[in-house]
């Protein structure tokens, strides 16, 4: 269960988070400027919010009354940004490895067989496609066992044709690792296919929530 | 005259200047390029000041540091250690001048690091000290080796602190450009000439190494 409240400076406006996820899937869904990615960071640890709180598991990560505000490195957040961010210098192998923690649910064998990555262990990541980066990108964040998955518009950058490959590894990932996500995107497909529960976010609130059918209504 | 152990000595001493030169410049690098901190114009201004001010002055400083009544002086004399007038006072002379290239250097180098890199790896559960050696590091190697290669190139043609903290005595702390400057005043031209073609050829072979390491880098992103 992660509880979210907090208020923070976004550019024109402020952005304001009072919400309890539970269930699997939880998708950020707004235009892009709405404030999504920012969440996401501010669980990560990568955005300090001016105020409020932030639990993961009945543990505070952040709590601004209390002056608690754990490093990126301590809150257990697997965090797939839209940019992939692989890191150049290191094959896909040490990549994977790179935040491995032990005691986790998933070993190295199940992950790479998941996504199907292990032709691609020996490789550097100059010669990965989109889709490869994008599941390299996933199998490490999983291999870090995180307790929760915050993936950024993990499809934004791949076209019609990848997505459609892609997106059964991630719908693998929710049924057979059973970690919550937070899921951002921007596309209505995706949200349907992926949500427990939908935030519809604009200009830094979030303005409904509900089930994707609720929410997306047009 | 020996050139050869002229030679030797200032390429010794430039050596081990430059290795002194790692540990505070990594330290110093990172902490101008990554972190807001009180005291950060101070310690940015400490650093650049042997680059601005006249190497002369700067080798004034360390001889009231060091010398056996200075403050830091009178601690080594007590441990037994002599300094001034040594090769010991060659070496920081050389590494104290050096410094202030390989900080900036290699902090311009961290600073084109994309920190999306290193906040994936905080995420990944690595600790700010283990990014630093695992990501921004390596991926400013180029940048890493241009500083060693500056600091060396600058170290190699300290004068002005030398000569204040270490003089010119001959097979002491003579260093190439002492030595050229006292050939030159003494009319052995043909001796000095022959310092000069070998300082070129240093410095030659430095910046090639520089490249290649870079040029070796770079092909690995």
């Amino acid at each position: 269960m992660i509880a979210l409240d907090f208020g923070l400076e976004q550019g024109g406006f402020t952005l304001e988070v009072h919400e309890r996820l539970e269930g699997r899937v939880t998708v950020l869904f707004g235009p892009s400027g709405a404030g999504k990615t920012t969440i996401l960071e501010a669980i990560a640890g990568l955005r300090r919010p001016v105020r409020g709180r932030i639990a993961l598991n009945g543990r505070d990560v952040f709590n601004a009354d209390a002056r608690v505000d754990v490093s990126p490195h301590g809150r257990h957040v697997g965090y797939v940004s839209q940019d992939v961010s692989l890191f150049p210098h290191l094959n896909v192998r040490r990549n994977l490895l790179y935040g491995q923690r032990r005691g986790g649910r998933l070993d190295p064998g199940t992950v790479t067989a998941m996504l199907e990555i292990e032709p691609l262990l020996d490789r550097g990541i100059g010669g990965l496609s989109g889709g490869e980066k994008q599941r390299v990108a996933l199998g490490r964040a999983l291999m870090s066992a995180p307790e929760i998955l915050l993936l950024d518009e993990p499809l934004a950058a791949v076209d019609v044709e990848l997505r459609r490959r892609i997106l059964p590894y991630l719908e693998r990932v929710r049924d057979e690792v059973g970690v919550p996500m937070i899921y951002v995107t921007h596309d209505r497909e995706e949200a349907r296919r992926f949500a427990d529960r939908v935030l519809l976010l604009e200009r830094g609130a979030i303005v409904r929530a509900g089930t994707a059918d609720e929410v997306l209504r047009p | 005259m020996n050139l050869w152990q002229i030679t030797s000595f200032t390429v010794a001493t430039a050596l081990a200047a430059t290795l002194l030169m790692i540990p505070p410049g990594l330290l110093l690098a990172w902490l101008l390029a990554r972190n807001r901190f009180r005291g950060r114009v101070l310690v940015e201004t400490l650093v650049s000041l042997p680059l601005v001010l006249p190497p002369v002055a700067t080798g004034l400083i360390l001889l009231m540091l060091l010398a056996p009544r200075g403050p830091i002086g009178r601690v080594l004399a007590a441990t037994g250690i002599d300094v001034i007038f040594t090769w010991r006072a060659v070496v920081i002379a050389m590494t104290v001048m050096g410094l202030p290239l390989f900080v900036r250097t290699l902090r311009a180098g961290i600073e084109q690091v994309d920190r999306r890199y290193e906040e994936m790896a905080a995420t990944l559960g690595a600790a700010p000290l283990r990014v630093f050696f695992s990501i921004t590091l390596p991926l400013a190697l180029p940048a890493l080796a241009a500083a060693a290669v500056l600091g060396f190139a600058r170290a190699v043609g300290e004068f002005g602190a030398t000569i204040m903290v270490a003089g010119s005595i001959p097979g002491v702390t003579r260093t190439l450009p002492v030595a050229i400057y006292t050939f030159a005043e003494t009319g052995r031209d043909r001796d000095a000439a022959v310092l000069l073609v070998i300082a070129a050829a240093i410095a030659a072979g430095a910046l090639w190494l520089a490249n290649h390491v870079s040029a070796r880098a770079g092909l690995r992103t």
